[in-house]
């Protein structure tokens, strides 16, 4: 479990790992954490020419407030996101949900943005993403583009990126308003990526519920719906358990070694429903003023 | 004799072995460059299951700078003897495949290079041409006819079988009044110490030596084997272990074809060669414990009473019964009663080969596949008889009086008293309260259960008891074998310095701190003045065939060798310093670092003056006393006789005695099983160290729960291997653990001087009997297997199908 031989370039500054992403350009990774891509390496299922190191460029690791958005650099570590007040106050969703993001010890080194690129379909933080309808910031010495978090993975470690491109950041809206959150998830081990996640969002406006459901790690890529209802708490239950169930059922869900199709299924809806109602209850108690 | 002062044995020392290792001063197999010059070796290894090897060109790899040489298994083998194995069948084992590739990483051509990295570039420049052939993975549709043969010349892969009556099971069984019967599969498991394993293999050409240092764990009895198979003397034959180990939990036996492998290699390329395994390459190919396809049959009377047992061994070898196996399965025959009175037992062994990584020593060894068949038939067979799961134990428990016992297969438990065990697991887990928490969940349709496992741990094994495989008749020819052999040696060094050896090769388990101890209170002395080496070289230290670390031998065998030992010098101290103090040496005392006249502390000399008096002025020595303070104590317990006519035999030499009690609730809606209660009480005689015997029982449970929840080496049907790292075979880590509640009481042993039993399988034998017999409460069902993955508890609580 040694890697093949490749480049390894530590640039200072963007321009520079820009540039060296364009020279190698078929064939150059970019490393943050490295959590995901050490292990590729090593079992040399990745065997890329260049191994692009972004850790000693200055200013990656910003989280910055633009236009009602929070933009989030490509080295914030997952435990400085678990720890910002600026997160949990306007990103509670990805508060919630980054505990059950790797554990203590790799969530220092693990980065937002290499969960967002590597794009595996149990991760939560692209679900998260794709949940609040951030985008994503994609770089290239040709320019600067901006992605929809619901585009950028065309499939399960697959994203629209070119092979010039780096992630450059990533931008979430804020939740604008009181809202409830919610996240679960199932998976063998604390800290093990999810068989099957749930995430919740609910905005009130007076009597009226704005929602986002999310489930994760059924599907190759994150599945969403969203609804406005004017409900009672009394109703919450049962709303949340219809839209949950409605969209378990459009779901094609994955069948692997960890867990048959039929149980995701079955998780898809019954975490679904506990996340929303969940998050209904959250929205209710929260001060509309 | 004088009254021994004993204040160190039983205390909380902490270990010694610890600084080394929390300050990064521990030095293992990795960190060791004993020779100038070594070459690293990385290994091709098979992609199939089962194939013929055709052509393989080495040229493109020999080719490649840095790399200093190439060699395929066929080479390499034509310099070797097949390895041994106690199992008599046409099947050649060498370290390398050869013509046939039978498991997926199977060694098939080996690379030396300046680094490990150039060494796998160029494993991937070799080319081997593989003729695929049907592969063969579950054991028993391998034994149907028509079913492809992993070894032609053996004409069928069920390669051993043998049938065992003690007592009239028969008998008990028609006159039975109940009876259960089960049937199951348990999968494969690996204990995966973090560190993996490791060799660097020295050949020198005159006079003729190899020399291995590595974190092989014996047992020794494998040195001859190994020495065998490089068809050479022993004594050319030099083994070094690693000042210190990353784990084993019985694993690192299965490093010793590897030795062979880099020993012959290392003589061919003519240069020292290290090769340490990667993550892959151990889960994959190191070892694993055995998976089983076993059924039990159990008769009851009308009281309960346990009258009779049919035990339906098949264990799912892998390609190759590699030593010590078969043993896996014979480990538990003779206390094949468990902890109980029944005297009838039928037993079939049965080996089957099949495509996988060859089995070998995992914690517990043998033990948790034997609990998983007995302890859930006692609970399937509570709930036919409608008793209490604890009272169907006591009824059947061997009585208080009844050590030391004469077990149906041979074993002779030394001490116990199991009601007393029970009776504290109870009271630790607030057995009726639990019980009625348990009723009332149920009333609500909850699905909460509670589960119980007891059983003996066999410790300090007779190295004949795998002799069992062949018939009274084959080991009469075979010749004589018997005993458990354990090897110590104290001495003094000239500035009054004590030094012990022990050969017991441990990989954690904090055996320096407890020789210390062992040896400070014989000596009059503080455990941290005595230097304690644990690492054999089997050149320069005294070890047998039964050396190593296995079958929780320190404390049950090797403690006693260290005290007599111990005992011997300190002797011979008396006797020097009974003439320098004009008293008979009965009248002296060692206490303090001094050695004075009993009673009369002021009439005293230094201790290391009387050692000195050994090394400076030998003609001053009483007439009688040889110079030199050197002791090599080799013992064998005397109760680990030979196998008599009858297959029995005293497999081993204390049996401690462990209950656990698991409570479980799982939630319906996601099959998570949340333990609610688990409770593990322990006789290990006497407590030598109560830190270390904590450490292991906390241990020995991690790895028995992650058994049952987790822990699966798969292969899917066409032989490939799926769980080739941490993200696929799933260990507990501590967030996963639940709290153990741990009670403890003392039969000491009469094995040893010191009362102590081995221990350290511990709940990794009980815990996945224990937590599926709460399961099976839970669900009302009595089909339960492990690991009780999410998707499978699921299932089984919702009624839904496999493809469902």
């Amino acid at each position: 479990m040694k890697p093949a031989t490749f480049e390894y370039c530590r640039p200072d500054t963007l321009e520079e790992a820009l540039a060296a992403l364009t020279e190698f350009s078929d064939d150059a990774v970019i490393m943050a954490g490295g959590l995901s891509l050490g292990a590729l390496l090593n079992t040399r299922l990745a065997r890329p020419d260049a191994v692009i190191d972004i850790n000693r460029i200055s200013g990656l690791d910003q989280i910055e407030l633009r236009g009602g958005m929070l933009r989030t650099g490509p080295l914030v570590r997952q435990a400085e996101a678990l720890n910002s007040t600026q997160i949990s106050a306007a990103l509670p969703l990805l508060a919630a949900a980054l505990p059950n993001v790797g554990h203590y010890q790799t969530r220092d080194r693990g980065t937002l943005a290499g969960s967002v690129a590597h794009a595996d379909p149990s991760a939560e933080i692209p679900l998260c993403l794709a949940m609040l309808g951030g985008e994503v910031e994609l770089s290239s010495s040709r320019g600067r583009r901006l992605v929809g978090a619901g585009e950028f993975a065309r499939g399960a470690l697959e994203t629209v990126r070119e092979a010039d491109e780096m992630l450059t950041g990533l931008l979430w809206p804020g939740v604008g308003g009181p809202a409830g959150v919610a996240f679960i998830e199932v998976s063998e081990r604390q800290g093990d990526f999810a068989i099957a996640a749930a995430a919740a969002q609910v905005r009130r406006d007076g009597d009226t519920y704005h929602y986002t459901l999310g489930l994760g790690g059924i599907e190759d890529h994150a599945r969403l719906d969203t609804g406005s209802a004017s409900l009672s708490p009394s109703e919450f239950g049962e709303i949340a358990g219809q839209a949950a169930d409605g969209l378990a059922r459009q779901l094609e869900p994955m069948q692997d070694r960890r867990a048959s199709a039929a149980y995701r299924r079955h998780l898809a809806a019954h975490l679904g429903a506990q996340a929303l109602e969940q998050a209904f209850t959250q929205a209710s108690m929260e001060d509309s003023s | 004799m004088v009254d021994r002062v004993e204040n160190w044995l039983g205390r909380a020392v902490p270990r010694f072995e610890d600084e080394a290792l929390m300050t990064g001063n521990a030095r293992f197999i990795d960190d060791l460059s004993p020779v100038p010059g070594i070459r690293h070796v990385a290994i091709l290894r098979s992609p199939h299951a089962h194939a013929r090897i055709g052509k393989i060109d080495l040229e493109p790899a020999r080719a490649l700078t840095g790399v200093a040489g190439v060699l395929s298994g066929a080479e390499l083998a034509a310099g070797l003897e097949p390895l041994a194995s106690a199992v008599r069948a046409p099947m050649s084992y060498f370290p390398i495949a050869t013509d046939k590739v039978r498991y997926v990483g199977e060694p098939v051509a080996l690379v030396a290079a300046e680094d490990r990295y150039l060494a796998e570039d160029a494993i991937e420049a070799i080319e081997v041409d593989y003729e695929p052939l049907e592969a063969v993975v579950d054991p028993i549709a391998a034994q149907q006819a028509g079913a492809a043969l992993l070894h032609e010349a053996v004409g069928r892969n069920l390669v051993h079988q043998r049938h065992f009556i003690y007592g009239e099971p028969d008998a008990a069984f028609e006159a039975a009044a109940h009876t259960v019967e089960l049937n199951w599969r348990y999968p494969r498991q690996s204990s995966t110490p973090m560190e993996t394993y490791g060799a660097i293999a020295h050949f020198e050409a005159a006079p003729e030596r190899y020399t291995i240092w590595s974190n092989f764990q014996g047992p020794f009895i494998l040195q001859p084997l190994m020495a065998r198979a490089l068809k050479i003397p022993g004594n050319h034959l030099r083994l070094i272990s690693a000042p210190h180990s990353g784990g084993s939990f019985g694993i690192k036996q299965g490093l010793y074809p590897y030795l062979v492998l880099m020993a012959a290699a290392s003589r061919y390329l003519g240069c020292p060669l290290k090769w340490v395994e990667d993550r892959l390459e151990h889960l994959s190919a190191s070892s694993s414990a055995a998976a089983r396809a076993d059924g039990i049959e159990a008769a009851f009377d009308a009281n309960g009473m346990l009258t009779a047992l049919r035990f339906r061994n098949c264990v799912d070898v892998g390609a190759y019964v590699r030593a010590p196996e078969p043993a896996s399965v014979y480990r538990m025959q003779a206390a094949s009663n468990g902890c109980y009175q029944v005297r009838g037992i039928a037993i079939e062994n049965r080996l089957v080969v099949t495509n996988k990584t060859p089995i070998g020593l995992n914690r517990g060894y043998g033990g948790p596949q034997f609990y998983f068949g007995l302890e859930r038939a006692m609970e399937i067979a509570a709930r036919k008889l409608k008793l209490d799961p604890a009272e169907i134990r006591r009824r059947n428990f061997l009585p208080a009086s009844a050590f030391p016992y004469d077990a149906p297969g041979g074993a002779v438990y030394d001490a116990g008293d199991y009601g007393k065990g029970l009776d504290m697991a109870l009271e630790l887990a607030e057995y009726p309260e639990l019980r009625a928490r348990r009723d009332a969940a149920k009333a609500e349709g909850r699905l909460f259960g509670i589960g119980l496992a007891a059983g003996v741990e066999p410790s300090g094994s007779n190295m004949a008891y795998v002799t069992l495989a062949l018939t009274p008749e084959e080991r009469a020819k075979a010749g004589g074998r018997s005993g458990g052999l354990a090897a110590a040696s104290v001495s003094i060094d000239p500035s009054g310095a004590v030094t012990v050896h022990t050969d017991s090769t441990p990989a954690g388990q904090g055996h320096a701190t407890v020789a210390a101890q062992v040896a400070a209170d014989r000596l009059g002395l503080e455990p941290k003045d005595i230097q304690v080496i644990t690492a054999i070289d089997t050149q320069n230290t005294a070890w047998s065939l039964a050396s190593g670390n296995y079958s929780n031998r320190f404390a049950a065998i090797e403690i006693g060798a260290i005290a007599e030992s111990a005992d011997r010098v300190a002797n011979k101290l008396r006797r020097i310093a009974g003439e320098m103090l004009e008293v008979a040496a009965e009248d002296i005392e060692l206490a303090g670092g001094w050695a004075h006249v009993t009673g009369a502390p002021e009439q005293g000399i230094a201790l290391a003056r009387v050692a000195a008096a050994s090394h400076w002025h030998p003609a001053g020595l009483p007439d009688d006393v040889e110079p030199g303070l050197n002791d090599i104590t080799m013992l064998s317990p005397a109760v680990l006789g030979a196998p008599d006519e009858a297959d029995r035999v005293a497999s081993a030499v204390t049996f401690g005695f462990l209950c656990d009690l698991a409570a479980v609730e799982i939630d319906q809606d996601t099959g998570r099983i949340r333990v609610d209660t688990y409770v593990s009480v322990h006789d290990v005689g006497r407590i030598l160290n109560p830190i270390i015997v904590e450490g292991q029982i906390r241990g020995g449970f991690a790895h028995g729960f992650g058994a049952a929840m987790f822990e699966e080496l798969i292969y899917d049907d066409s032989g490939n291997f799926l769980s080739g790292s941490f993200a696929d075979y799933l260990c507990p880590t501590a967030p996963d653990l639940p709290e153990v509640k741990i009670g403890h009481y003392e039969t000491p042993s009469p094995q040893n001087p010191l009362g102590s039993k081995g221990m350290g399988d511990g709940s990794s034998m009980l815990a996945p009997a224990a937590i599926a017999n709460a399961v099976a409460d839970a669900l009302e069902r009595d089909d339960i297997e492990v690991p009780l993955t999410l998707d499978r508890v699921w299932r089984m609580a919702n009624q839904v199908g496999d493809r469902g």
